[in-house]
């Protein structure tokens, strides 16, 4: 029988559903009626009937299964952030001074709210464009034997577990910048009025850029996936008249495939974007785990992530309570990221559907 | 020719030339990873690496015996857990409950599950797990990785019975097939080399994560098989080896790194080859 269903492809159909019926009668034969013995058209009626309720149910059990997770995570959140919720209240958000060993502990969430946002942000600025230029390349430069290979290496870029990128940073891209990027940077900068306060400092192996760098490189593949994905959906039709009237490749591009796919193109960032503010090892390696907050992003600093993964495992009472707080407002900040790029995709979705 | 042609033309080879650089970057990204991580790694791939465990701090023998074997077992118990509720939840919403309000929803929280930081799936489990059994333990380390298992795999599981013809069931159904044979002896054969895809790809993404096992397995330094109790593993000693002082320690860190990376780049190749045979069909 396995051999009829091997050939089996769910896109031509009048042929297999010849084949369709052969596996359906063997189906029938093997799992009931050789069961039930001599023909007894009632006991088979009811088997079939228990075994299609069960089924039923654990499917729809398992499905809701992925609620209650959604529920656990929220609810174990609350209670665990619940001591240093009541203790700092509001506070907690523009308190800049995390002294976890004082007494009592004096915990505030400003330094690693600054370093989230700040290094998934400048990630963010070299993701997007680099991811768009590949998704581009893919989909409308690149000579199809070609195609494959290099969308096959971008993909694999998302499959490196975060550990390696973190080692990596740590030890080969911190020290690159750090003796050639960074005093490059400082030098052409100094004196300019904001630049030079933001290139400003003694380079460091462990800094805000380095992350957001490695957090760039993270994120790439998700743009580019999303991106080529979405490229996929402008109708051929709308680009062969804009190329039949004249057009450049670059002004398809802008006037055609970007503003068709405007949408898909934002929820595919807000995806990345959701991503790299919860990323956590790669940047625990580089960031350099310091809660000042320095104006220079050359400096070390620290991110939600990051003070959990260093900090977590030795902590106890107010100053774990205050780090599960931090954990809660990651994820109430991340669901609420990556619910607006499900729903932009959706959007895009329900207009290639039409 | 034309001033207005040509500066259209200048424009256009700029963009080229930049969308080339930009497929250029991040190409070199993944060979330079993995030239460092050969480099650093190849010369500790030894026999010793896989059958001996891990050494105390300042000796110059041992391999990753207790991590490896931690990581296999974790990683294999989180995937058993993981995956068949993930297949049966993503067979509820593309067989049973198309039309469903709750599969919308549920769509839509998996989604979100699908890309919500791992941390915080290690800090759930630790409040779920490890305060009620009062101790890090293996089997919170799995069940972490369950959870992240779940939404990888329904995910996939949706989108391949999704791509079975109706006409299959229909078919099947007409002969009086129930819906659950439909289901499990005609759209699950013909998904077959989808839901494996879903299911290795889901092992691609945890065998690699450190994240969540930090506060809920730990880690430890002995060859262990009880799952009440701490357990080796190999991301996260990585981790702790790695920001060592010791240069064995640090050689041990790298090949344990290479190792990961190789297996879980050819998961995910494997995924793609098994992937792309059924699009090619």
């Amino acid at each position: 029988m396995t051999c009829w269903v091997r050939g089996l492809n769910p896109t031509k159909s009048v042929y297999d559903f010849v084949q369709g019926i052969g596996v359906a009668e063997m189906a029938v034969q093997s799992d009931v009626i050789d069961e039930a013995g001599p023909y007894d058209r009632a006991k088979a009626l009811s088997a079939f009937k228990l075994g299609d309720v069960t089924f039923y149910w654990i499917t729809r059990l398992s499905a809701i299964s992925v609620l209650l997770i959604l529920g656990g995570i929220i609810i174990s959140l609350i209670v665990g952030a619940f001591p240093a919720m009541k203790e700092y209240g509001f506070a907690f958000l523009w308190t800049q001074r995390w002294a976890p060993s004082a007494d009592p502990p004096v915990l505030g969430a400003l330094g690693p709210m600054y370093g989230t946002l700040v290094t998934s942000f400048i990630a963010m600025l070299i993701a997007i464009p680099v991811g768009l230029g590949i998704a581009i390349f893919l989909t409308e430069l690149c000579p199809q034997w070609l195609r494959r290979p290099i969308g096959m290496a971008v993909e694999l870029l998302a499959g490196i577990p975060s550990i390696i990128y973190g080692m990596w940073g740590f030890f080969v891209l911190g020290p690159f910048l750090a003796n050639t990027f960074q005093p490059f940077m400082i030098r052409i900068f100094d004196g300019v009025p904001v630049l030079g306060a933001i290139f400003a400092g003694p380079p460091s192996y462990l800094s805000l850029f380095n992350a957001a760098l490695i957090l760039a490189i993270m994120v790439l593949p998700f743009i580019t996936s999303i991106s080529v994905d979405v490229f996929k959906t402008v109708p051929p039709v709308l680009k062969e008249a804009a190329y039949g009237v004249g057009c450049t490749t670059w002004e398809v591009v802008r006037s055609v495939v970007i503003p068709y796919t405007r949408v898909g193109i934002i929820g595919g960032v807000m995806l990345a974007l959701g991503r790299a503010l919860g990323e956590t090892m790669a940047v625990t390696f580089i960031i350099g785990n310091s809660f000042r907050i320095s104006s220079s992003i050359f400096a070390p600093g620290t991110t939600i992530s990051a003070a959990i993964a260093s900090e977590f495992a030795e902590s106890d009472g107010l100053h774990q309570s205050g780090l599960i707080l931090l954990g809660l407002l990651l994820f109430v900040l991340t669901f609420f990221v990556l619910a607006g790029a499900r729903l932009m995709l959706l959007r895009l979705e329900k207009k290639a559907g039409k | 020719m034309n001033p207005i042609y040509a500066r259209r033309r200048r424009k256009d080879i700029v963009v080229r030339g930049l969308c080339i650089g930009a497929a250029a970057f991040g190409v070199t990204w993944l060979a330079l990873i993995l030239l460092t991580l050969l480099y650093n790694g190849i010369a500790g791939l030894n026999l010793e690496l896989f059958v001996a465990d891990t050494p105390p701090p300042g000796s110059t023998e041992g391999g990753l015996r207790n991590a490896i074997v931690g990581s296999l077992i974790m990683t294999i118990i989180g995937v058993g857990i993981g995956a068949p509720l993930g297949l049966f939840a993503g067979t509820y919403l593309a067989e049973y409950g198309r039309n469903d309000k709750l599969t919308s929803v549920i769509r839509f929280i998996n989604d979100i599950l699908l890309s919500a930081p791992s941390i915080i799936i290690g800090l759930f489990i630790y409040g779920a797990v490890v305060v009620p059994m009062r101790g890090f333990s293996a089997i919170a380390g799995s069940l972490a990785l369950a959870v992240i298992v779940i939404p990888v795999v329904l995910r996939t599981t949706e989108d391949m019975l999704l791509l079975v013809p109706n006409a299959l069931r229909e078919a099947a159904s007409a002969l009086g097939l129930p819906r659950s044979l439909v289901i499990k002896r005609i759209a699950y054969r013909a998904a077959r080399s989808g839901l494996i895809t879903g299911v290795l790809l889901a092992t691609a993404r945890v065998a690699g994560e450190t994240a969540p096992l930090l506060f809920t397995a730990l880690s430890n330094q002995f060859f262990s098989l009880g799952l009440n109790k701490t357990m080796a593993n190999l991301p996260v000693t990585i981790n702790n080896f790695v920001q060592s002082p010791y240069a064995y320690w640090k050689q041990l860190a790298w090949s344990g790194a290479l190792l990961i990376t190789l297996t879980v780049l050819a998961l995910n190749i494997g995924a793609r080859i098994l992937g792309a045979e059924r699009t090619a069909k």
